[in-house]
């Protein structure tokens, strides 16, 4: 190259360009690295008439009331769901995937995944009006039928021992649709000529499966799962809040750090909360870096940076 | 040969029988809902909700029409966010995809790195809440829907990968012509790039769509509900409703229960507020699964 511009005329060549990134610099800064500076407000007693930096400043009083309180629960249940969603995840959706590739009607094929995707386009809230229709007390579908075979109901929304399977039924029926399709096209691209040879040898459905689907699906599997695993410390706000409705007596199965700082900020404990959001902040960065250092080592043209 | 023909009948069966069966999971709770909606609130109460109600009534949607300007308002509110809210949010997006796909541009790795870090590192909820209400003022304020998700960090990645396959030649010719980097950008970068354009729009417009956290944050005015927000909000209502009738039985004096349709109802709105899009979404899957895999690929 050339000998080094000034900055000046760097500046006045890129000008033009630097001019149409300006909207979205701005929004960044305002709604993304203004809130990480207000992230002080965890380290004060926070009140709205002095400010964030006039507030007065407690240390790590708040962290220490978290880290004694409630932080191994709601952690506990932000992680173990986020890692089943994420197994899960994998397994129905390579499952679908694969047994879609196997119908031969091509119009089936379309059929399934357009009713499978469906709930995709579903809010949370529609998600769980519909989930009301089955688990509704007294007149629900669930209830009505145990009733109707002379068995007890079950109070779902006052027993939380339940929810950790309905939460995770409930997110695999949202999403293993649009999950599955991203399989499904990976699988159309294996050349079948692979297969075809590998019928000649003699080979069966089960060992084509071993030999030849499973290893051109791993690629794609690993960089999904460790892609996701950066979110282990987050959950859908939508699937936590909306599907068990809020209800107090399912906190325990159903707490997770994004409905626990929500429900802080309802309350109004706005400084606590901000130190269990960064909490949760600086666990999905160690996640997430520590995640892409793994990738590096395994496939470098996948990592994230 | 014969042997084998059975087989893939067999197998054909096999897998067709599982699909139906998930459809069948997938189809008859979303068919639940809409036979609900035209239920008797009476019939619900006797044998719950039923997939072949003994009266079809549609009390529950006339009664929604009776007062129909929240739920019309709410329509507004959501047509008009998702709308110009997709086209803000694309026309910042585009804009700032297209130079950072330009590998002359001087700043391109420092502003890469500086929205790519907001997808490594936030300031949380809580100073998220602070600065919007506190300094910005979007409390009760249409803003607060267009502003806050305004651009994702994920999807200018995938703009700025997309718009990196173009051929260079084109920009540069119409450089030699003269013409201007706006206009470059509109009249050569976006036609060319109508299949990413596409999926980026769809995917934040289902988002401008369903949104309701933001209402439940940052909006106590009625007037400014979005539609699933609403949707929720009547839920509540016909609870309420019910656990007060439930608790003071002398209440029944003064409501008569069967004038409102609170169960039938919930579900007239849930087919108002999801019905729109799970008909037109579909026809556009195709957009979603090709962002799913423009995702999957290095940014």
């Amino acid at each position: 190259m050339v000998a080094r511009k000034s900055p000046w005329k760097t500046f006045m060549k890129n000008k033009e360009l630097l001019l149409l990134t300006l909207p979205a610099l701005a929004y960044f800064f305002v709604f993304h690295y203004m809130p990480m500076g207000g992230i002080w407000m965890a380290f004060t007693n926070y009140r709205h008439v002095d400010g964030i930096f006039g507030s007065e400043f407690v240390g790590l009083q708040w962290f220490r009331i978290f880290f004694q309180g409630d932080l191994t629960r709601v952690t506990r249940n932000t992680v173990g769901y986020a890692g089943t969603f994420i197994i899960l995840g994998v397994v129905t959706g390579v499952f679908t995937a694969v047994l879609m590739n196997a119908v031969r009607s091509k119009i089936a094929t379309k059929t399934y995944q357009t009713i499978m995707i469906l709930p995709h386009f579903m809010s949370w809230i529609v998600v769980s009006l519909i989930l009301y229709i089955f688990l509704d007390p007294q007149f629900g579908v669930i209830n009505r039928t145990l009733i109707s075979f002379g068995i007890d109901p079950i109070w779902w929304y006052s027993t939380p021992e339940y929810w950790p399977f309905i939460l995770t039924f409930m997110n695999i029926w949202k999403s293993v649709g649009m999950g599955s399709i991203i399989y499904y096209a990976a699988l159309m691209g294996i050349d079948p000529s692979l297969y075809e040879s590998a019928s000649m040898d003699g080979a069966g459905k089960i060992a084509k499966f071993r030999f030849i689907t499973l290893p051109s699906l791993v690629p794609l599997i690993t960089i999904l799962t460790l892609l996701a695993l950066g979110g282990l410390f987050r959950g859908d706000f939508g699937l936590f809040f909306a599907v068990p409705r809020d209800v107090g007596a399912l906190y325990p199965t159903t707490d997770i750090l994004d409905t626990y700082i929500f429900r802080g900020l309802r309350q109004g404990l706005l400084s606590l909360n901000a130190a269990a959001g960064l909490f949760q902040s600086v666990m999905g960065f160690i996640a997430v870096v520590s995640v892409n250092m793994i990738v590096k080592k395994i496939s470098p043209e996948n990592s994230l940076f | 040969m014969v042997e084998n023909k059975k087989k893939v009948v067999l197998e054909q069966i096999l897998v067709n029988g599982y699909f139906i069966l998930c459809c069948v999971l997938f189809v008859i709770p979303m068919l639940l809902v809409i036979t609900s909606s035209f239920m008797q609130d009476n019939e619900i109460r006797m044998q719950g909700y039923r997939l072949f109600p003994s009266v079809w009534s549609t009390e529950a949607y006339s009664y929604l029409f009776r007062l129909p300007q929240r739920i019309i308002n709410a329509y507004r509110i959501t047509t008009f966010t998702s709308v110009v809210g997709t086209i803000m949010s694309v026309l910042t997006m585009g804009l700032v995809a297209y130079p950072l796909s330009r590998r002359d541009f001087a700043y391109r790795n420092a502003i890469t790195w500086f929205i790519f870090l907001t997808m490594l590192f936030s300031g949380g909820l809580i100073p998220s809440f602070i600065i919007n209400t506190q300094i910005l003022g979007l409390r009760d304020s249409i803003w607060a829907y267009l502003l806050i998700p305004l651009a994702s960090a994920f999807l200018i990645i995938v703009m700025r990968t997309f718009f990196q396959q173009l051929p260079s030649e084109l920009v540069e010719s119409a450089k030699i012509d003269g013409a201007g980097e706006l206009r470059i950008f509109f009249t050569i970068i976006i036609p060319l790039s109508k299949p990413v354009i596409a999926t980026v729009s769809l995917f934040v417009l289902l988002g401008r769509w369903n949104e309701w956290m933001l209402t439940l944050l940052y909006i106590t005015n009625e007037d400014l509900f979005t539609l699933q927000f609403l949707l929720q909000r009547i839920l509540g209502e016909a609870e309420f409703v019910r656990n007060f009738l439930a608790n003071f039985p002398g209440a029944t004096h003064m409501i008569d229960t069967r004038s409102i349709p609170s169960l039938s109802m919930r579900y007239a709105m849930t087919v108002l507020a999801a019905g729109p899009m799970l008909v037109i979404f579909p026809f556009f899957q195709k957009y979603f699964a090709a962002g799913l895999t423009i995702g999957a690929v290095k940014g």
